[in-house]
């Protein structure tokens, strides 16, 4: 039996090369300062649904919801091998929160329609809060495998999958459709394909290529516009090289479960922290030593 | 995340320095693999190609920094299996590489587009070498034997490159060169295995081959005697072999280093095998080809090895507190640090020019092959290219592959000597690193073989013709002018040396060459050196440092070389002494 995997994968700042400018006085995120990459969990969900199509069959699906800018890491999942990509890219989703975010994607994925599995990074490295996967998963109706370590068996519509579950593991026994949340211990993320990124580097969201007509045909009037962007997107189309762009209207959405509207989140107060180290202790490798550390560790709310 | 192309600002440098759009625009043949459905993802241009260069070299990068870097050690430590049926077992941390290199399409690397590979021109799969060796070394030995096929392509006939070469570059099949006999090892003309047709008119091979380098692999080119009567080079032919119950392996060496490259002795038992194109060119046409390749492909797996160990030491310098200073504040460790850094610069600018124009004979062939230009005199000009450029790869060829060889040597014997005591030990890779290069030196012809071959060239009129015209480049910036005026009166004593030493005969030269190479490889890299220098402050620096320093040992050696004198040949046996053992 062939499965379709929709993988929902995000672009964030890449919180590893944070410098002096990452944030602001106010305490929002820079997102100028930092490089944008692909969320590095995201990845491992996107391993998890190359691998199981290739041992049984069917597509993948790759989805993010983002600016523009968040095309490239759709073409770097088309790189490294899914079959098709959709932007979900619309002004009125700025400002969403985990629970308008889960919501859009799920009308994105009720858009996309048949599914088996929507595979999701566990987390991701802007906010951490691992609450999307989970979300989406109440949304669709569906069941949820969260910290997905290993794929035991699949037959037919039935699955068991490993599960992480911090001091050890166990074994779920579900059906499809599912939501599965994915480790960075599930698997090594293939590479890209050097054949198909030559072919996929091409490829382009209708409002990538529109931005760089705009560029190129500067005070040009809007017919000529037009024109030259009907021209261009030809051959991308002919050569399947058009990456889907879809709005909150394309997908159904009501617009009072979407960005700031829908977020009931609020940030209280944000605080910028500087870690700066006041000595150090040094502790005997003795059991009184190790007695002590311990000790420690439990007063500071380290342990307990 | 980390990544072995983009954070080696001296290889980045240099795709930026070398022409690769003049390259590619040769290479590509007319950009026509775009404009056929089955290859559209072909470059369109050369600005495209070029494009196309750089990302694949982030994905070599990419890969080799997350994927084979960090299971080198484990590799080093546990090696390949001899299983009792004579074939060989790959640690499972080579197959997984082997894998990743497949899923990333890097294991066709210079195959056509039409077989499934990315038509890289030399250049870029040099710099890909690069980049693997320094994540480990000993699986460039896989990586870096994509001359298999390349051989195949070049001189099979089609049935025989339809069956395999798509299968190369998918990577499901690795290769071997068998050459090396227990009595045939750098003369090559010596080789005994035999080659004959059974009365089906079937090839088959039988006998022995050592030392042979992935000899477990799926397609075996081996070298054999197919002409009994004929006992020199030209008796033999080259046949592709596959492995089976008459194709074994019978003994897997043990290894000073590159642990993860299974280096066989293989036993042909009446084994059937295909031949390579024509009798009789196995050796003199086919295996002399496919060695220029391999040799330049070690010139670059030493480049990533020194790399390594280079980046240990530079750290360790750094962090490293002794008498209250980082080490690297101590002149004698500031003066090892900064040379092995000039050292592996200046072999980098050698080695890709060397490169590069491989890429320009090649593919000025190509065209000359297959669209020869209609103007009668432009195809008297590309042949007379050709011909410039082949002698000239004859000498820059052999210089690469020794001078790199020894380069690596002694950088990673000085890293491992900045680390002192901690590189003595297994907690470090660079003891590893230095286990690594010591082959490098040796394989794919010793390096006084390669000095053979080089001061042939050098004697023989390339490397003036070169050098005549690196010289031809004018600086305007008075520093680099006085570098170069110092490159000048160094040629001029080489070429006095030179007369001197073709005067005393070829066991003279022969006695010397080391010293000739070396001395010729001083000016052509301080000329290639001089060029990088132009509007880039630290790569002037780079400069001078090399051309002074290695002028001082130009004149040394060349002093050296002109006294005449041949007292290890003329005394040997007072000098060397008794031989041990041996009443």
């Amino acid at each position: 039996m062939a499965y379709h995997s929709i993988v929902c994968v995000k672009q964030v700042p890449d919180t590893a090369r944070i410098t002096g400018e990452a944030m602001r006085a106010d305490g929002t995120l820079n997102r100028a300062a930092l490089p944008a990459i692909f969320n590095p969990e995201d990845l491992h969900a996107l391993e998890a649904a190359l691998a199981l199509r290739d041992a049984h069959g069917g597509i993948v699906t790759a989805l993010t919801m983002g600016p523009l800018g968040a095309t490239e890491v759709l073409r770097q999942c088309l790189y490294r091998g899914a079959d098709r990509a959709i932007l979900l890219n619309d002004r009125r989703a700025a400002g969403s929160d985990t629970l308008a975010t889960s919501y859009i994607l799920s009308q994105a994925a009720r858009k996309i329609g048949s599914y088996d599995f929507v595979f999701c990074g566990r987390q991701a490295i802007d906010g951490d809060t691992a609450q999307v996967g989970p979300q989406l998963a109440e949304k669709l109706g569906i069941a949820q495998v969260t910290y997905f370590e290993r794929l035991v068996e699949l037959t037919d519509r039935t699955v068991r999958m490993r599960r992480n579950v911090g001091n050890g593991w166990e074994v779920i026994e579900t059906t499809v459709p599912l939501l599965v949340t994915v480790l960075d211990t599930a698997n090594e993320p293939r590479p890209a394909s050097a054949r198909r990124l030559m072919t996929y580097k091409r490829a382009r969201t209708e409002a990538e290529v529109a931005q760089q007509v705009g560029a190129d045909l500067k005070g040009a009037d809007e017919d000529a516009r037009e024109a030259e962007l009907a021209d261009r997107l030809e051959p991308l189309r002919m050569n399947k090289l058009v990456i889907d762009q879809w709005g909150l209207d394309d997908v159904d959405a009501d617009l009072q479960w979407c960005g700031i509207a829908g977020s009931p989140t609020k940030v209280h107060r944000v605080q910028s922290i500087v870690l700066t180290k006041d000595g150090y202790v040094e502790i005997p490798p003795t059991a009184e030593g190790v007695k002590k550390l311990i000790q420690e560790l439990i007063v500071d709310h380290t342990f307990g | 995340m980390a990544n072995f192309f983009e954070d080696n600002d001296d290889l980045l440098f240099l795709f930026d320095h070398l022409d690769l759009r003049a390259i590619a625009q040769e290479h590509e043949m007319g950009f026509g693999a775009a404009r056929d459905a089955t290859t559209a993802h072909a470059p369109l241009d050369a600005e495209d190609a070029v494009d196309n260069y750089r990302r694949i070299l982030s994905i070599t990068g990419d890969v080799a920094a997350n994927s084979i870097a960090p299971r080198a050690a484990e590799i080093d430590a546990e090696g390949n299996t001899l299983e009792d049926d004579g074939t060989v077992t790959l640690h499972p941390g080579v197959r997984k590489n082997l894998q990743v290199l497949g899923q990333a399409d890097l294991m066709g690397f210079t195959l056509p587009y039409r077989y499934g590979g990315l038509n890289c021109p030399n250049v870029i799969y040099s710099m890909a070498i690069e980049i693997v060796s320094r994540a480990d070394t000993s699986l460039m030995n896989l990586f870096g034997l994509q001359g298999i096929g390349e051989t195949i392509n070049a001189f099979a006939d089609d049935a025989i490159k339809d069956e395999f070469l798509p299968r190369f570059a998918r990577g499901e099949v690795t290769g071997a060169m068998a050459l090396t006999e227990p009595d045939a090892g750098s003369d090559l003309q010596a080789v005994g295995l035999r080659a004959w047709q059974d009365d089906d008119g079937q090839w088959r091979l039988t006998g022995v081959k050592r030392f042979i380098t992935n000899g477990c692999g799926d397609v075996v080119l081996t070298l054999a005697r197919s002409e009994p009567d004929i006992k020199d080079g030209r008796g033999l032919s080259l046949l592709l072999a596959e492995p089976g119950p008459r194709l074994k392996v019978r003994h897997l060496e043990k290894k000073l280093g590159i642990h993860g490259s299974p280096t066989c002795e293989i036993v042909y038992d009446d084994t059937p095998a295909k031949l390579i194109g024509e009798r009789q060119m196995g050796l003199v046409r086919y295996v002399m080809s496919l060695m220029n390749g391999a040799r330049l492909g070690i010139a670059c797996q030493s480049l990533g090895v020194a790399e390594a160990a280079f980046r240990v030491a530079r750290r360790y310098a750094h962090t490293r507190m002794q008498f209250g200073v980082a080490i690297e504040k101590l002149p004698a460790v500031a003066d090892m640090v900064t040379g092995m850094k000039v050292a592996i610069e200046a072999t980098r600018a050698l080695v890709y020019e060397t490169s590069r124009v491989c890429d320009l004979e090649n593919s000025t062939l190509r065209i000359l092959e297959t669209c020869p230009p209609d103007d009668a005199d432009e195809v008297k000009r590309r042949k007379q290219r050709a011909r410039v450029l082949k002698r000239r790869n004859g000498l820059l060829t052999p210089m690469s592959k020794y001078f790199a060889s020894e380069m690596c040597v002694r950088v990673a014997n000085d890293a491992l000597q900045v680390l002192g005591g901690s590189g003595y030990m297994k907690d470090y890779s660079v003891e590893r690193h230095l286990r690594d290069a010591r082959i490098t030196t040796i394989y794919e012809g010793t390096s006084q073989m390669q000095v053979v071959a080089a001061v042939r060239g050098v004697c023989g009129g390339a490397f003036e013709k070169l050098v005549t015209e690196l010289e031809e480049r004018e600086y305007l910036d008075g520093a680099l002018n006085g570098l170069k005026q110092g490159l000048g009166e160094g040629k001029d004593r080489i070429l006095e040396a030179i007369a001197f030493v073709k005067s005393k005969g070829p066991d003279y030269m022969d006695l010397h060459g080391r010293r000739l190479v070396d001395s010729a490889a001083t000016v052509i890299i301080g000329h290639l050196l001089l060029q990088q220098a132009t509007g880039n402050e630290r790569k002037r620096l780079v400069a001078k440092r090399f051309i002074e320093c290695n002028l001082a040992t130009l004149y040394r050696d060349l002093n050296l070389a002109c006294t005449g004198d041949v007292t290890p040949l003329e005394s040997f046996e007072m000098l060397a002494g008794p031989v041990p053992g041996l009443a």
